[in-house]
């Protein structure tokens, strides 16, 4: 491999992460740190430390100069991004390759490409991806939008071209509806946008969040099985299994492969993960976008299938050829992962960054806890809340929930709130436990089992 | 009555306007009532809103837009 010294562009628990890995295949690793993490726990792990600017990421971790500059001076010949940050950002893989250095991803070209929407959407739907059925683009005429909107199916969602955000959008249930909103919706989006275009698209109900980890050399290209992600607040992931539970064989051998036709569609190099929308009463899958990083959940793939993702990334970043092929990955049991973040569920997940008094974490050969924790450590509240994840492997999911209980029970962090009380009564609640959940089931159940106290917290004084 | 103080409730990174894109806001010397918001704090993604106490004839921040801050660490004296 061509890689001897990283250069770590990230912090938190992915940087001890990526630490780890690089230890594995012995090479040194070179820490980013702002001047509020140079305490940080990647930063005692790593063999040197760059101050890479002042506690805002802005003025750190999101400086694409600063960054190349310092893991030039620093003698690093690559870069891992992480996730976050300047992962996803073109620019940057264009800037450390120009510099001389391998970006321990994808090309920035890939980047750019797959991180259009319209682009992605594009891109997948030619590998024979299947998108969400719509209008593919806009849609001017009401008869036309109309007789398309019957085709498709309702409920569907009428956009605006030019909108964002959610704004512009509303949903028909029929075709009265429909007819009566598409030309409200034109008007409305000329007032708002100064573009009265719209599109429209099936709105896919009671969704389950699925996602498949991919690996490839940019010559080959393998999948690493899928991933259930529905346990969403405020579409930001609490809890993640692999591999999807109540899938049928065929389904996931179709999902997976269309993922993989996606990555060999435009030549893909390193881990990514193609998202998709599973509605479980059809049993049809939509594509969503492509992620070109190492997700924050990549840990409960590596518990079912002992692949070591981050690994993989950095190997093939230096120019080996991808050493699995697609029968070496099989799946072992099951995988759950729980975010551990610095928030009080009981107070609207109120952030509260501050001092690690006592931690005790829970041990056995199926648990793992991937965190930037260490006692004294004082968490500083300038970046996200994440302080680690659970991850606990069962041999099958029922047994996983079983152990996740305990290893819950084991997991102690004192000093600032967490979210641990959230997982232990996700774990032992009984719809969770038989898998009825999809996209919108956590915030409605959070305002039954977590309302927010009357207290208002962070007022000031 | 004196100069008052405003001072952040909380750690974490002050901002002066309500994106990047907008005007501040207040601008030095500007007037404040009572409930006036002239920042906010970030802490780990979660924004707070900073809100006058006090009305007063002018303000004067000491801290820069998207500073790091401490709690409980001056933010700006606004005059009686």
């Amino acid at each position: 491999m061509s890689i001897s010294s990283v250069f770590i562009a990230n912090r938190g628990e992915i940087a001890v992460r990526i630490n780890h890995a690089c230890r594995k295949l012995g090479l040194r690793t070179v820490q980013a740190a702002s001047a509020a993490d140079l305490d940080s726990l990647a930063a005692h792990l790593a063999d040197a430390v760059v101050e890479v600017g002042p506690p805002p990421a802005a003025k750190s971790y999101l400086d694409v100069e600063r960054m190349v500059a310092a893991a030039r001076e620093a003698g690093c010949d690559a870069v891992h991004p992480g996730y976050g940050f300047l992962a996803e950002n073109a620019d940057f893989a264009d800037a450390v390759v120009a510099a001389g250095m391998r970006f321990i991803g994808p090309s920035g070209d890939a980047i750019r490409l797959l991180g259009d929407k319209v682009a992605a959407r594009e891109v997948a739907a030619r590998a024979g991806v299947p998108v969400v059925p719509g209008s593919d683009g806009r849609i001017d005429d009401v008869a036309r939008a109309t007789a398309l909107a019957t085709e498709i199916g309702f409920p569907v969602m009428i956009k605006a071209a030019a909108g964002g955000g959610g704004r512009g959008i509303r949903i028909a249930h029929d075709a009265d509806e429909f007819a009566r909103f598409f030309p409200q919706a034109s008007g409305e989006a000329r007032a708002a946008f100064g573009d009265g275009g719209l599109y429209v698209e099936k709105v896919i109900e009671r969704a389950r969040h699925v996602e498949v980890q991919i690996l490839g050399d940019g010559e080959r290209f393998v999948h690493c099985y899928e991933r259930e992600c529905s346990l969403q607040r405020r579409r930001q992931k609490v809890w993640e299994e692999a591999p999807a539970f109540e899938l049928d064989p065929t389904v996931r051998q179709a999902l997976c492969d269309s993922a993989v036709a996606l990555a060999a569609s435009v030549g893909y190099r390193g881990a990514g993960t193609v998202e998709y929308l599973y509605d479980a009463a059809t049993r049809e899958f939509y594509f969503i976008e492509v992620n070109t990083r190492i997700q924050v959940e990549h840990p409960v793939t590596e518990m079912i299938t002992g692949v070591d993702l981050v690994e993989q990334m950095i190997r093939v970043a230096g120019g080996e050829p991808l050493a699995l092929g697609q029968d070496d990955v099989r799946i072992h049991g099951h995988a759950i992962e729980c975010r551990i973040n610095a928030e009080d569920p009981a107070r609207n997940f109120m952030p509260g960054p501050g001092t690690i008094e006592t931690l005790s974490v829970p041990q056995g050969a199926h648990v793992r806890f991937d965190s930037l924790l260490y006692e004294g450590y004082t968490v500083p509240p300038f970046y996200d809340s994440l302080l680690g994840k659970l991850i606990v492997h069962g041999a099958d999911r029922a047994d996983c929930l079983d152990k996740l209980c305990h290893a819950l029970d084991g997991l102690e962090v004192g000093g600032v709130p967490t979210t641990v009380p959230l997982h232990r009564a996700l774990a032992v609640d009984a719809d969770v436990r038989q898998g009825r959940t999809d996209t919108r089931f956590l915030e409605p159940w959070l305002e039954q089992h977590f309302k927010p106290s009357n207290s208002t917290p962070g007022a000031a004084s | 009555m004196s100069t008052q103080q405003v001072v952040s409730p909380l750690p974490g990174t002050f901002y002066r306007r309500p994106s990047p894109e907008s005007p501040p806001f207040k601008e030095d010397g500007d007037a404040v009532a009572v409930g006036d918001v002239i920042g906010l704090v970030e802490v780990m993604k979660n924004f707070q809103e900073v809100v006058a106490e006090v009305a007063g004839s002018a303000i004067r921040f000491v801290i820069d837009d998207s500073d790091a801050i401490m709690a409980g660490q001056l933010i700006a004296e606004i005059d009686p």
